[in-house]
């Protein structure tokens, strides 16, 4: 099968607007006929599903937590770029879609990024018109800071809370058409398998996780809009309940999986303490803005990192990237904080760490904010204190969260940090109207792995996630169900619905049956160690092949030994969690198979074996420079299919941030 | 030099074995067990070992699970997600208050650092009507849903915006809407309330849209079409003993409720 991006013809500036004015309507009396299922109600699904539902689909949408409203977009930080060149520093479309291409390490496909980047204005406008508080100016003007891998400033935010306030402007959105009666909400629901019915996605298969109960839903199409798979990795900034298992599902009945091993790990995290460890937690990217990252320059320096003097500090990341200093992108400052450490220079009790420092713009927001109120001779007291002000309306709740955690006061000290499991750019393939190998089977947001080639830049996921909800699938669906206004809804006693159910049930008969001896957390755990240790921040062909062995061994003892408690008729958090381990043990073989045969580096899938003289990633663009979606033929075989990648528009060239 | 560094990375290793066993708590737990919303529910006696004060309140419940399963008994049922304080699944109604003892921070917040060594600890689902418990500690919460579906929105389709930076917002403003849009939608606040009140909740979402110009156009339909669904979910009225803002996690202010009553007064008079 050859792949088809159906990318439109035309200059990349006139792609999408041409395209989208082209794209065959479907009138409003068809559109209450047409059933579009939306799986998962963070950012890309409570958009998608709200403007679906407003132009007059019947829309239902599915999500596992006990609201829509809990979605982990609600947990992200620092803030959406948008090229509203508010701050008349240089930013345009081009910009923000060339730092994009740039930062994902030319991985990522022209036409795609660069309709993110036009789109990307839109949805500060939607946002605010919503009633999302972003940060303002005191002359009541938006206002915006600065984020990893650019030099523009073009992030909105709210204190670190921008994915709340965003979600909860989509979840709102939701909301209304739900009480409108125009979507149907199902909380506390898990979509445990696609229906594929002529080869196209004809709707679920869905347990209530309250009652037990498996549940048939027929939708003309279906979205998924299920987030990322870092929870492979047992610990990562996720949250717990996040998995792969709708994406994995649908590779299961055909959708490709595009560039599984290009996993995001995110420098800024909080340490692991111990093995008792359920999460990690972030300090958001926009702290690298006021903070600076250091370490000692002498090994195992036994003195406060308050009393270390100025000279004897190595701010390895304005040393190694003069121009970009702490704001290179996320790969690079991860595999630079790795290097520190693992050449003995890492801080705190376990020597895993680093410094992330904000006395210097603490002062300087000190002394600005003194100037402000018409102290222009302030005493050091009176600029502590007020930077501290500045600091704590910027970032209030990140440096709480961080005392509540730690029970270290980063007003006082600097934070300790190392890198973790963050993103995944990897993701089911989707052709430019984020359709997947399955006709009428979509994947939005973190589930696909559109936009963000081998690196996410900062604050581009809330971006990605809102394009696709509010301004591209409302077009592009219609490219589809312009074609199926005469399909009536299918039964869902047809037998497509009947097997698919009866797989579920097997599945989780199979479970509750084992009675083994081991908790699925055990599996998980260990499965997460051999994914950090040798499919993580890097890797190289002996480790991945000892991983996919371990894997394959660890997989088979799971299956063998999990003790699953409960019966299937109730609500059984632990029935939850093992059918989500069991995909992560399929993706996590597949996604060290990608990385091995990925015999470059490129942006956050680093292989030791091929990096320049000082140790940056180096990518082999005559024989990597494509996508591979990976066919899934049964019993953990894949056979590969590559859409090779086109750069048109942009100079493809070593990416360089020195 | 090798040698050197080898003897100091064991002499780390060391000190943290001797914090770990220095550091370590027994602990006893009541914790509220019940097998569905209509089953008779009770509370049982458990005991944990081992508890580091770095662990999370969650990451203690997932040690004592981890047992019950090993031993072949039912695993206590509790809502949690993002484990850092923002999505507002978790839950627990901890030695008589929701979240626990400390300020400012969710059940997953709490970390053990918080108890000593001893301590006996009661937990205990939301306790309010409407909140059903769904098993052990997780409750329903669906009802704050409905209460949002009946007007916590600013009727905007997709694609009718402006440009953003048409509608200037003073800072101050646009500072108190956040303050108020914080809300995580946990519910602590009804737990905590004698009444089951839900008017901090409720007063945070009006209180933030009445607080922006876009929010103004449906002000008055939204108070009314709210409170008269948080009524019709069978919350109690408010007393004012300001229990709600002393639980809140986001530390939401009463000062919300007073704008929604003045509001709600409005929009029964006009």
């Amino acid at each position: 099968m050859t792949l088809d991006a159906k990318i439109p013809d035309g200059d990349l500036e006139h792609k999408w607007t041409k395209y989208r004015s082209t794209i065959p309507l479907i009138n409003p009396a068809n559109k209450r006929n047409l059933e579009v299922i939306v799986v998962g109600s963070g950012l890309a699904g409570s958009s998608a599903a709200a403007s679906l539902a407003e132009m007059g689909y019947k829309v239902k949408v599915f999500c596992f937590q006990d609201s829509a409203r809990r979605a982990h977009s609600i947990a992200a930080q620092g803030g959406i770029n948008a090229a509203k060149n508010y701050q008349n520093d240089g930013d345009s479309v081009y910009r923000l879609f060339y730092d994009t291409v740039k930062g994902g390490d030319y991985r990522s496909r022209e036409a795609n990024v660069y309709r993110l980047a036009e789109v990307s204005a839109n949805i500060i406008d939607q946002c605010v018109a919503q009633g999302v508080p972003f940060a303002r100016e005191y002359g009541g003007y938006l206002s915006n800071r600065s984020f990893g891998g650019v030099q523009v400033q073009r992030t909105f935010y709210a204190a670190g809370q921008t994915g709340q306030q965003l979600l909860l402007g989509a979840y709102s959105a939701l909301m209304r058409q739900t009480g409108m009666g125009t979507v149907q909400m199902y909380a506390r629901h898990e979509m445990l398998d696609i229906v594929v019915i002529d080869g196209k996605c004809r709707g679920i298969i869905a347990r209530d996780l309250i009652s037990g109960q498996l549940e048939r839903h027929f939708g003309h199409a279906v979205l998924l809009c299920s987030g990322g798979y870092g929870n492979v990795f047992y610990l990562s900034t996720n949250a717990m309940g996040s998995n792969v298992t709708a994406a994995w599902k649908a590779n299961k009945r055909g959708a490709f999986f595009a560039n599984p091993c290009f996993t995001q790990i995110h420098p800024t995290c909080i340490p692991v303490t111990g093995e008792h460890q359920s999460k990690l937690t972030l300090m958001s990217e926009s702290l690298r803005n006021d903070g600076r990252i250091w370490v000692p320059k002498q090994k195992d320096d036994p003195r406060k990192p308050n009393n270390i003097p100025e000279e004897e500090r190595d701010y390895y990341l304005e040393r190694r990237y003069p121009a970009f200093g702490n704001l290179v992108p996320r790969d690079v400052a991860s595999r630079a904080a790795k290097e520190r450490c693992d050449a003995g220079f890492g801080v705190g009790t376990s020597k895993m760490a680093v410094y992330l420092d904000f006395r210097f713009n603490r002062k300087r927001y000190g002394h600005l904010e003194a100037n402000k109120q018409g102290n222009h001779h302030p005493t050091d007291e009176e600029v502590w204190k007020l930077g501290k002000d500045v600091i704590t309306e910027k970032y209030g709740n990140l440096f709480d969260m961080y005392k509540q955690i730690t029970g270290e006061d980063p007003y006082e000290q600097p934070m300790r940090i190392y890198p973790a499991v963050h993103y995944t750019m990897g993701g089911l393939w989707v052709d430019y109207n984020l359709m997947t190998t399955i006709p009428g089977l979509y994947a939005l947001g973190e589930a696909n792995f559109s936009d963000h080639g081998a690196n996410r830049l900062g604050a581009s996921a809330l971006m990605q996630g809102l394009a696709d909800g509010y301004f591209v699938i409302p077009y592009t669906i219609g490219a589809y169900l312009s074609q199926e206004i005469r399909t009536k809804a299918i039964p869902t006693d047809s037998e497509a619905f009947a097997t698919a159910e009866q797989n579920v049930n097997e599945t989780i008969k199979h479970f509750l049956d084992l009675k083994g001896k081991l908790p699925v957390d055990h599996f998980h755990r260990e499965l997460g160690k051999i994914m950090w240790n040798k499919c993580g921040m890097a890797r190289n062909e002996a480790g991945l092949k000892e991983a996919i062995t371990e894997i394959r061994n660890l997989r088979e003892e799971f299956w063998k030994d999990v003790r699953v408690p409960g019966a299937a008729n109730e609500f059984n958090p632990e029935l939850e969690k093992a059918g989500r381990v069991a995909d992560f043990f399929e993706l996590s073989e597949l996604m060290c198979m990608d990385a091995l045969h990925r015999n470059e580096s490129c942006g956050a899938h680093f292989r030791e074996e091929y990096q320049t003289a000082d140790g940056e990633a180096l990518r082999d663009d005559a024989n990597f420079s494509y996508v591979a979606a990976w066919e899934n033929k049964g019993n953990n075989t894949y056979e590969m299919h590559k859409e090779d990648l086109k750069f048109e528009n942009i100079k493809i060239a070593q990416r360089s941030y020195k | 030099m090798l040698s050197g560094a080898i003897s100091n990375r064991l002499g780390v290793l060391v000190l943290l074995i001797i914090s770990y066993i220095l550091n370590s708590m027994n602990l006893t737990l009541k914790i509220w067990r019940q097998q569905n919303r209509t089953a008779k529910g009770g509370f049982k006696t458990y005991k944990v070992s081992d508890v580091s004060p770095d662990m999370s309140f969650l990451e203690m419940i997932d040690v004592l699970n981890d047992k019950l399963i090993r031993e072949g008994e039912d695993p206590v049922a509790f809502d949690h997600d993002c484990r850092e304080g923002i999505c507002g699944m978790c839950s627990m109604y901890i030695n008589g208050r929701p979240h626990g003892p400390g300020k400012g921070i969710t059940t997953c917040q709490l970390h053990m650092r918080s108890f000593q060594d001893g301590d006996h600890i009661t937990i205990e689902p939301w306790r309010a009507a409407p909140f059903p418990v769904i098993k052990d500690l997780a409750v329903d919460r669906s009802a704050f849903d409905r209460i949002m579906q009946a007007g916590g929105f600013i009727s905007v389709n997709t694609g009718n915006a402006q440009e953003a930076n048409n509608i200037l917002i003073p800072k101050e403003e646009a500072d108190h809407a956040f303050s108020a849009a914080a809300c995580i939608g946990c519910g602590a606040c009804v737990a905590v309330c004698k009444n089951a009140s839900a008017m901090l909740f409720v007063s945070a979402k009006v209180s933030q849209l009445a607080q922006l110009p876009q929010g103004q156009v449906e002000a008055k339909e939204r108070v009314l079409q709210m409170v008269a669904q948080m009524d019709a979910e069978g919350f109690g009225s408010c007393s004012n003993t300001y229990a709600c803002e002393a639980e809140c996690p986001k530390l939401i202010s009463c000062d919300n409720i007073a704008r929604m009553n003045r509001e709600y007064l409005k929009s029964s008079l006009t």
